[in-house]
């Protein structure tokens, strides 16, 4: 087992962490044992429906209630004519992560889909015909539907809080000596979340305590959210979230439903439980919206590119402001002598998009990969040269160094596993069959943002550690890599650690996002250990009858749950046996995991995608036959969990790239496709030989552990790998993703 | 009017009172029963999270009419390990990660026993990769999943000849 840590300060490398652990939940989520929000039943729990609107602008004239209250079963009907008060009205902004929802606050419609009544009955089949029996009637205005439909504004900030527009350098400078200026326009359509769990919630009062088992992304915020609502001390809410069945970003935000079951349950004085209908996913718990992003690039004679300008339009709703960020993907990819990045929004009758798997960075990075592709032809080069020949050796946007950067050695590895040496410049170059066969490549950033998180360590008197802190494992692992991190912090094997979190008593571990959770919350749980050690040390040292007494000077190491000189590795104690001798049954540290300070370095993930397609040349049907990738992305802290989550990136890539699509009927605003057929996500057959690469990176920059984030980073570069090898099999340029088929015919 | 519905779930038999006979086989197991291993993904047979085995196929228990299944024996991922014990298709998810949040899992896992007990797929991925497609994953973990039926596979294999 390697050291783990120095007394002194100076981390180094751990024993758990860096393995391929199989999950800790995994015995659990195969046995079915694993419990998810809607799988509570407390004693007499209720079960409530919403009822949805079938408009997508208007008001609500009618509900037929007492026809739906009259229906065996049904206990309540809850409208905006009865709705218990809360103490914000959900359309207020309670803080900068707060979108406006909707709780039966009034009448109006701002979206097909969006709740219009709360059915309580005491079975969910009873509740479901209730729903229907309301039969809404509606004073209904014209929909205003996607990009051309809506109406254009100027949005102040885009994303969460950033400014829409970004100047580098001398634009105008930068063009005049251009010798190619080259214009790509590409359209990314709207995008559900779809988490295989639909959004639960099951809420139970006692008294004046309130208890919530439902998934959330950011445990510690929404007990906050919901204590503001509700005008209640968040000390009287415990939120349980064990489990998320996938969250992508959609589970990070709360929605009216969850207030209402809230109200309900306290109305009635037994436990409610709501799950949304897949249909029900498609408005109220954001979405991913449709962009047109137009990229400008001039390229000088040498094949440089001297200026790039990335525009982006996207639809965001009539009510809300959250807009996809897409051009700020153009920012520290490739070099360039000026850039220019701005955006643009549209008003549409929908619901409010929010943060999805990469937001920004995917339909932006989409969009970059494609133009940058172009770019290439244009100039005679092959993509991946002329990638390289525009390597960012310092960020373009800042002019910082990058914390790290060894994509170089991701494009070669994926480009070597791949055989990309042997690719025709030409398009329509190759075929297997009939087919023709293309291939395409992208290059993957992201970038390693951290959040705030909080944890304890509590060392016990047999020398095993409980940890804690309430983060979220929505798949990506966290039980796991956590779990690794805090056991290298404690100094001791992962096997004699417990690890307690997925609930609000505990401390606050920030959001699940951005991929930064594991190395904001992994540095709070290492720091809880370290801070722990050093109290252990500390009684020892001071402790005549310690074989480390008076080591105070070389240290000491904490490992396999022993402290050892570090001048004398002969020289040991157990943890159990220092604490025996202090008398103490429980030792216990605290950790924050948070970035200090203004960073000075620009820190991103980076890696590198190949993809291989076949066209159908009759039916522009499209097949990946090879996706490949390399990434670095700092210190991996479990390399079999990493891998899942590249990969998974990258399967988003395919949807994101050939398949995911949501579709309004412009009349009437709603969904066509509102469901898990009609809305096409990848399924297994979809997915061909695959294979993500990691690539060693040591980062002393980004944070104390070294730890990048590998969540979001697989979609972006991937998404524009397929396009150009769609392009480099066919000789056309998507012009709007997903690339439908009768586009290529 | 409640109902007697005859079942044989993981093994046992079960009188279940049916007070509505608009529950699904789904809802039955979930809501009646508190057998919530079995999922609800979409709840109109496309997703797959809430595959059960009925007299030994898969099926769809969202679309199931519980009363329509009177007498069938049932088998759903709470009744394949044996006490500690992991059924291979369980053990092999979990070392090739098959799986990242979980929910698509006990469905998966049934689909795949299936899949091998129907022995059309055998060793050849692509058959498996096809023969899994109803059941969607959204964290994408099907290589993991694939992987995981092959292993199983060989494992069953392995199993029948000793
Ligand atoms: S819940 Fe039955 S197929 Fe989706
Ligand atoms: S593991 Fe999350 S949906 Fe399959």
């Amino acid at each position: 087992m390697a050291d783990v840590m120095n007394i002194q300060g100076h981390v180094r490398l751990g024993s758990n962490a860096g393995q391929s652990m199989t999950r800790r939940d995994g015995v659990l989520k195969v046995t079915g044992r694993a419990t998810y929000a809607a799988d509570n039943r407390p004693e007499g729990v209720l079960h409530a429906v919403t009822a949805t609107a079938g408009i997508a602008r208007g008001r609500v004239t009618h509900l037929d209630v007492a026809a739906a209250e009259a229906h065996p079963g049904v206990v309540k009907v809850y409208t905006p004519a009865n709705r218990p008060d809360l103490a914000v009205s959900p359309d207020e902004k309670i803080h900068g992560f707060a979108w406006r929802t909707e709780a039966l606050q009034d009448d109006t419609v701002r979206y097909a889909g969006q709740p219009i009544a709360l059915v309580v009955a005491e079975t969910l089949e009873a509740a479901t015909e209730g729903a229907r029996l309301l039969a809404p009637r509606y004073d209904a205005d014209t929909p205003r539907i996607g990009l051309d439909g809506g109406v254009p504004f100027q949005p102040e900030t885009v994303s969460i809080g950033a400014s829409p527009t970004l100047e580098a350098g001398d634009m105008d400078a930068a063009r005049a000596g251009a010798a190619r200026h080259l214009e790509t326009v590409i359209e990314t359509a709207a995008q559900y979340h779809n988490a295989l769990e639909p959004h639960a919630i099951t809420a139970r009062w006692t008294g004046d305590r309130l208890e919530i088992d439902t998934p959330n992304q950011a445990i510690g915020l929404a007990k906050q959210s919901f204590a503001a609502y509700l005008g209640i001390d968040p000390a009287q809410i415990l939120i349980r979230s064990p489990f998320l069945g996938g969250g992508f970003g959609s589970k990070a935000i709360l929605f009216g439903g969850q207030l209402l079951a809230i109200l309900a349950a306290k109305d009635l004085d037994r436990p409610v439980k709501l799950a949304l209908r897949r249909e029900q996913m498609y408005g109220p718990v954001g979405h991913r919206p449709a962009t047109r992003q137009t990229l400008k690039l001039d390229i000088d004679p040498q094949g440089h590119i001297s200026a790039l300008d990335h525009h982006t339009i996207a639809v965001t709703s009539s009510f809300d402001d959250f807009i996809e960020s897409a051009s700020n993907a153009s920012h520290s990819v490739y070099a360039t002598k000026a850039m220019r990045t701005t955006h643009g929004a549209v008003r549409a009758d929908t619901g409010t998009p929010g943060p999805m798997r990469a937001p920004g960075e995917a339909p932006g990075s989409a969009a970059l990969e494609v133009a940058i592709d172009d770019a290439a032809y244009a100039m005679g080069f092959d993509p991946l040269e002329f990638r390289l020949r525009n390597y960012a050796e310092t960020d373009p946007a800042t002019g910082m160094q990058f914390s790290s950067k060894a994509l170089r050695e991701c494009y070669a590895q994926a480009a070597e596993a791949f055989a990309w040496k042997d690719r025709p410049l030409e398009p329509g170059s190759m075929k297997q069959g009939r087919l023709l066969k293309g291939w395409g490549m992208g290059t993957a950033q992201f970038p390693c943002p951290m959040f705030q998180a909080a944890a304890h360590a509590t060392l016990r008197a047999d020398g095993s550690a409980v940890v804690e802190t309430s983060a979220a494992d929505m798949g990506q692992g966290a039980w796991t890599s956590l779990a690794q991190i805090a056991a290298d912090g404690l100094g001791i094997d992962i096997d004699r650690l417990e690890f307690r979190s997925g609930q609000s008593s505990l401390p606050d571990a920030g959001v699940a996002g951005g991929s930064g959770h594991t190395a904001t919350a992994g540095t709070a749980l290492f720091n809880a250990g370290a801070d722990t050690i050093r109290q252990l040390a500390e009684l020892a040292l001071n402790d005549p009858a310690s074989p480390l007494f008076g080591a105070d000077n070389a240290g000491v190491t904490a490992r396999g749950g022993r402290l050892y000189r570090n001048d004398d590795d002969t020289r040991s104690e157990a943890y159990e046996d220092i604490l025996a001798r202090a008398g103490l049954d429980l030792l216990r540290g605290d950790g924050k995991g948070a970035r200090e300070g203004e960073p000075e370095r620009a820190m991103f993930s980076h890696g590198g995608v190949f993809a291989e397609v076949l066209v159908d040349p009759d039916l522009g049907q499209v097949r990946v036959s090879r996706l490949i990738g390399a990434f670095a992305a700092g210190r991996i802290v479990n390399p079999h969990l990493a891998r899942s989550q590249l990969l998974g990136g990258m399967i988003w890539g395919i949807g994101f790239a050939l398949q995911e699509e949501a579709i309004h009927d412009v009349r009437t605003g709603r969904f066509t496709n509102a469901d898990l057929a009609g809305y096409h996500i990848p399924v297994n057959a979809d997915v061909p030989m695959i294979e993500a690469l990691t690539v060693h990176e040591d980062d002393p920059f980004v944070n104390s552990l070294g730890i990048k984030g590998v969540g979001e980073l697989g979609v972006t570069g991937t998404v524009g790998a397929i396009g150009n090898a769609v392009w480099h099999a066919t000789g056309i340029r998507p012009k709007r993703f997903p690339i439908h088929p009768e586009s290529l015919i | 009017m409640t109902q007697i519905l005859k079942l044989t779930i993981n093994g046992t038999s079960q009188d279940i009172p049916i007070d509505d006979p608009r529950a699904t086989l789904l809802d039955v197991l979930r809501e009646r029963i508190g057998l919530t291993g079995t999922k609800k993904g979409c709840d109109r047979g496309q997703c797959g999270a809430c595959t059960v085995l009925i007299d030994g196929r898969r099926i769809n228990s969202c679309l199931a009419l519980a009363l329509s299944y009177d007498g069938a024996e049932i088998t759903t991922v709470e009744g394949l390990a044996q006490g500690d014990l992991l059924h291979p298709v369980q053990a092999a998810f979990i070392e090739a990660d098959g799986f990242q949040c979980g929910y698509c899992t006990p469905g998966q896992i049934m689909s795949a026993v299936a899949l091998i007990a129907e022995g059309e797929a055998g060793l050849d991925p692509e058959r498996v990769r096809e023969g899994m497609s109803g059941n969607l994953c959204r964290c994408a973990a099907y290589a993991g999943i694939t992987e995981a039926v092959l292993k199983a596979t060989r494992a069953m294999n392995r199993e029948d000849a000793a």
